[in-house]
């Protein structure tokens, strides 16, 4: 190492000082845990780094609140003394109180600075004043003791929350093959349940110890002012008890790691058994399954065992090791007493020093060891958060204008993937691909044309080679560029559980566009809300804002965004899957009354259509002075839309205001003869019929539970009328009609006259409802519109009749007619795009899913759409249209397309074409100079 | 037409004419009401059928492709059924029925018809009995066929 300083070689010098700071810097980026690597090992730094201020104020006020405790313990001494037995005033009838004086006599003998002589009181009066004084002193130490506890609370679910926050800014941060490797029911569990015990301790990491070591050193001090060898005894004997009792606990803390490690395992098992629980029922697996669960419980068992036994080992040593201390204190003191090197009082001053000593101490060892746990389950988790190539954080940094844009030209030179270092997926592959070109690339399996697209969509990583992007390292463009300038649909796509519309957006959501709009005082609300996620290291984004990027959708905002979102739609022929979920839908006339009202408009556009002979006889709609045979008989009752749970579905039946309707118009008598009449016809027909035949579920009106009674009641009954039946049967019997609707089941149990009274029935339960139950029933009203009803039954306004052939499609077309006509159908599909999609995705059909990931990737317009084999799912025809739906819509935008081709005959109508075998690119060219060519082209094409 | 009218016309369906009353009951209030416009078809010549058709109401047309195009070859009235067979095996449509004026029908699935027939074994036996007439029947008059050639 060359001598450093001196003018001689001052280039030296200046490296070396730059090396020092280089170092530094290093060693404080390592410390920050700022960079991409690793979190700090130790958790006692972790707190210090991150709540230091708050650690200092708590200690400052536990010293505080010890002199007010020491007050509350000292001044129910002086009541007894002076107060109640007078001691102090033995002498005079008034003694001075609140003396401030300056003892100095131990500096100068017999010095006193004295500032304020105090009041005279009298003995009742000190009694009553110092009686105050305690009681000041109480609630002063309660109001420390709470003010301290909130401190603490709040600085460690503070502290949580920013360990909580940084583990999951690690999981958006893993390289992404790591997620092959970990099992996302186990990140959850650390996340959510194994940092939990750490908050708790976090308040007490630093005080804890402070406060309790100071109460054992007084008394330490204080044995060893009576006798300094029995102090050195007791000091000895403390030293090996915390020595030893660790040591024994050491087993317990591994044991308590392995529980951890067991218990996240069987979340993760759990987890996989939810997921895979298809396979399980389909192979016959679930006993197999159960073999695994019971042997991992009993491995936890055996585990948690052993902690138990092993806790209470530890146990009755710490407690023979407490009480060794006393024996010493009394063989020892007992021998100094007895041979006169020590008086008897000392003896007892030291055996009562000692006594609040074990208190301190034990608690010491408890909180060591709950400080060695929450370091285990510290260090547990965050080996879990460190894998390798961690992507930086600067790349996820949030853009603050619009994303600039890709780049012209892509460039990867010897790009290798492996599978694990072993088989290679790319083998040295180099190209060049203009970001405007639209590309498609073919080859056989194995060709590694995928791996290709997911490389370009930097889903998997190349062991070397380089990728730049305009001369740039292709890695470190910041996700944001990637995310709004590249698409990437793949043969697999997530759906979020929320609308089909948050998921189409979904890729426009890079930054807040526009802050939320908010009321004064919300916003203090807000504000404050943000001030405390920064104080624990968590941003301070808005998740309420506008996030949609509407210019990188092609729309000026959110009133020109639908056009949009239907064009992509289109595209990718999900328009009319979204238009049938929008009939389905339901819109809510307060919070839309545009639409609302052009929908009513449809509604009257619709039943002008209905009047023509070519739909004569296909709909019933709803009519005020008429029974509707296509609704049953408790629809036609209640003649609207149940809102709430009060006249929904069966409710009705059993709803007091709807019997007291039906009595006072005579209608009970009459539907429980006509349930009579049902339940007869059921009995002959469905008798004999084993009970678990679905039948009984479609068809049924009595539940095969059941048919067996009514079946005796009618035996009993023999023929009479329902003036037979016993009072509580007949309830039981009038509920049957309910259901019963004439156009299907043909009973032919409504004539004109059970019409007439029906109606009767329906205008006395409008006439009279109550109040209160206003809001449980929206009216059918040819002229209002209708919120709880689907969009569809809105405009319908009435029910399909039973039975007429095709009237469900001819209805339907007729429905998209007027939609259309219009100028609706968009609409429609807004409603559509409010459907919830469900855990991922579920809710929709797998081929409908795809498309919507695919539109989700076309909506941003990006620069360069990848698509890996993403249409592979649809028919041929489907596969073609929307490839060629996404090539026109590139060219019109001049934008790139790299299309890995599922078929080589996909390859057909791109402008160039790239052949791939065995990891590389064994041909590149127009589709002309390809064929003339031959070769693998020549043979792919021929294949498909 | 209510279901004791639509059981009448099901036991004029020979394949059902022995089966008891209840069951067929229960068969005609399972089975869906279908009602055709004028002009709509019922069934298309060539198309796998599952179904069996019991006409309650109307007229319709049967109609046969031939090489210079469809013709009509008969008429189906009220109580004329077809697809008796296409519930018990799986054949192709032999004719195009296209309603001629409104056709109301009572549809019998393949599926409700076999899942009576499990739960009630003695209508099997009622039906195999029919067809086994049916066979004689067909076998007796190839022999007087036969013999006459």
């Amino acid at each position: 190492m060359p001598q450093a300083g001196g003018a001689a070689n001052p280039g030296a010098a200046t490296r070396q000082i730059s090396n020092v700071i280089k170092a530094l810097i290093a060693y404080r980026v390592r410390r920050d845990g700022g960079d991409a690597g690793f979190m700090e090992r130790s958790l006692f730094s972790y707190i210090w780094r991150h709540s230091r201020p708050e650690q200092i104020v708590i200690l400052l006020l536990v010293v505080l609140a010890q002199v007010f405790y020491f007050m509350s313990l000292t001044v129910p001494k002086s009541v007894i003394n002076n107060g109640i037995q007078g001691n102090a005033f033995k002498d005079s009838k008034t003694i001075p109180f609140l003396v401030w004086e300056l003892d100095l006599s131990a500096i100068f003998p017999g010095r006193v600075i004295r500032f304020f002589d105090g009041f005279q009181v009298d003995q009742l009066q000190y009694l009553v004043v110092m009686s105050f004084v305690f009681l000041g002193a109480v609630i002063v130490n309660g109001l420390f003791k709470k003010t301290i506890n909130t401190q603490k609370g709040r600085m460690g679910e503070r502290m949580l929350r920013r360990l909580r926050y940084e583990l999951y800014d690690r999981i958006l941060r893993f390289p992404p093959a790591h997620f092959r490797k970990v099992k996302q029911a186990e990140l959850a569990t650390m996340v959510k349940d194994e940092v939990e015990p750490l908050g708790g301790f976090i308040g007490d990491a630093f005080v804890q110890p402070m406060f309790l070591g100071g109460q054992a050193l007084t008394a330490i001090i204080f044995i060893m002012m009576q006798n300094w060898l029995l102090g050195i005894i007791v000091i000895v004997l403390l030293a090996v008890q915390m020595s030893i009792i660790p040591r024994l606990r050491k087993p317990v803390l591994v044991l308590g790691r392995q529980r951890q490690i067991s218990a996240r395992q069987l979340a993760g098992r759990i987890a996989e058994t939810a997921d895979g629980v298809h396979e399980i029922h389909i192979h016959g697996a679930a006993n197999y399954e159960r073999a695994d669960i019971s042997e991992r419980l009993g491995r936890i068992f055996k585990i948690r065992f052993d902690l138990y036994q092993k806790k209470f080992v530890a146990k009755f040593w710490n407690n023979i090791l407490s009480q060794a201390t006393p024996f010493a204190i009394y063989l020892v003191g007992g021998y100094f007493a007895i041979t006169g090197q020590m008086d008897v009082g000392a003896v007892v001053g030291v055996l009562l020093a000692y006594k609040d000593l074990p208190s301190p101490i034990k608690e010491l060892i408890d909180w060591d060891q709950q400080r060695q746990d929450v370091q285990i389950k510290y260090e547990q988790v965050i080996d879990q958060f460190q894998p390798e190539g961690m992507m930086p954080p600067e790349l996820q940094a949030i853009p603050d204008g619009p994303p600039p844009p890709l780049g012209k030209e892509l460039a990867l030179v010897g790009v290798v993937v492996t599978e694990d270092g072993r088989v290679k997926q790319l083998d040295t592959l180099s190209l060049t691909l203009p970001t405007s070109s639209r590309v498609a690339v073919i080859g056989g399996s194995g060709s590694g044309k995928e791996v290709l697209g997911q490389v370009l969509a930097r889903q998997t990583l190349p062991a070397s080679g380089t990728i730049r992007i305009d001369g740039k390292d292709f890695f470190q463009v910041p996700e944001y560029v990637i995310g709004a300038r590249l698409a990437y649909v793949g043969q697999d796509t997530y759906l979020f559980p929320l609308t089909v519309r948050d998921n189409l957006l979904f890729g426009l959501k890079l930054r807040p566009v526009a802050p939320a709009a908010y009321d004064e005082a919300t916003k203090v609300i807000r504000e404050a809300f943000w001030k405390e996620s920064e104080r624990a290291g968590n941003p301070a984004f808005d998740p309420n804002a506008d996030w949609v990027d509407y210019e990188l959708a092609g729309a000026t905002g959110p009133a020109d965004l639908l056009p949009c979102m239907v064009r992509v739609l289109k595209q990718v022929e999900l328009d009319e899957d979204i238009y049938s979920l929008g009939l389905r839908g339901t819109v809510d006339a307060a919070v839309r009354p545009d639409l609302a009202e052009k929908i009513l408009k449809a509604r009257h556009t619709l039943h002008e259509h209905l009047q023509d002979g070519t739909y004569a006889g296909l709909v019933e709609p709803f009519n005020d002075d008429h029974y509707n045979k296509n609704l049953s008989v408790a629809e036609n009752l209640l003649f609207g839309t149940a809102l709430g749970k009060q006249f929904d579905g069966d409710n009705l039946a059993a709803d007091p205001y709807v019997m007291s309707v039906l009595q006072k118009t005579g209608l009970d008598v009459e539907l429980q003869r006509m349930g009579l009449s049902i339940a007869e016809t059921m009995v002959e027909l469905f008798s004999g019929l084993s009970p678990d035949n679905p039948l009984f579920e479609q068809y049924s009106f009595i539940s095969a539970d059941e048919l067996p009674n009514v079946r005796l009641l009618l035996q009993r009954l023999g023929g009479k009328g329902i003036e037979a039946v016993p009072e509580a049967d007949r309830i039981r019997l009038m509920t049957l009609p309910f259901r019963y609707i004439e156009a299907r089941h043909r009973l032919g149990l409504i004539d004109a006259a059970m019409e007439e009274r029906i109606l009767g029935a329906r205008r006395a339960f409008a006439e009279g409802l109550p109040a209160n139950l206003r809001d449980a029933v929206e009216f059918y009203d040819f002229e209002r519109y209708n919120s709880a009803a689907t969009l569809q039954d809105n405009i319908l306004f009435g029910r399909l009749v039973y039975g007429q052939a095709q009237a469900g499609e001819r209805i339907g077309n007729l429905i998209a007619q007027v939609f259309d006509e219009l100028g609706l159908r968009d609409s429609v599909i807004g409603v559509g795009l409010e459907y919830n999609v469900g855990v991922g995705g579920k809710r929709l059909p797998a081929s409908q899913r795809q498309k919507l990931g695919i539109a989700r990737a076309l909506i941003k317009r990006p620069q360069l759409v990848v698509v890996n084999e993403a249409v592979a799912m649809f028919d041929g025809r489907t596969q073609d249209r929307i490839r060629d739906n996404i090539l026109a819509d590139a060219s019109e935008r001049a934008s790139g397309v790299f299309w890995i081709a599922n078929r080589p005959n996909q390859a057909e109508p791109f402008d160039q074409i790239v052949v791939m075998q065995g990891g590389r690119v064994v041909a590149r060219g127009s589709p002309s100079e390809l064929a003339a060519r031959g070769g693998l082209y020549t043979e792919l094409m021929a294949s498909a | 037409m209510n279901l004791n009218e639509e059981v009448e016309l099901l036991k004029g369906v020979p394949i059902f004419s022995k089966v008891e009353q209840a069951r067929l009951k229960l068969l005609a209030f399972t089975s869906e009401r279908v009602n055709f416009g004028v002009g709509q078809e019922v069934c298309r010549q060539g198309d796998p059928g599952d179904t069996m058709y019991v006409i309650l109401g109307g007229t319709a047309d049967v109609l046969i492709d031939t090489p210079s195009g469809q013709i009509s070859v008969a008429e189906m009235k009220r109580n004329s059924f077809f697809g008796e067979i296409a519930i018990l095996c799986d054949v192709p449509r032999t004719a195009t029925i296209k309603a001629k004026e409104p056709l109301a029908t009572l549809k019998i699935t393949k599926d409700m018809f076999y899942r009576l027939v499990a739960e009630f074994p003695e209508m099997a036996i009622e039906i195999m009995r029919e067809l086994a007439h049916r066979l004689e029947d067909t076998n007796q008059k190839l022999r007087a066929a036969t013999k006459a050639g």
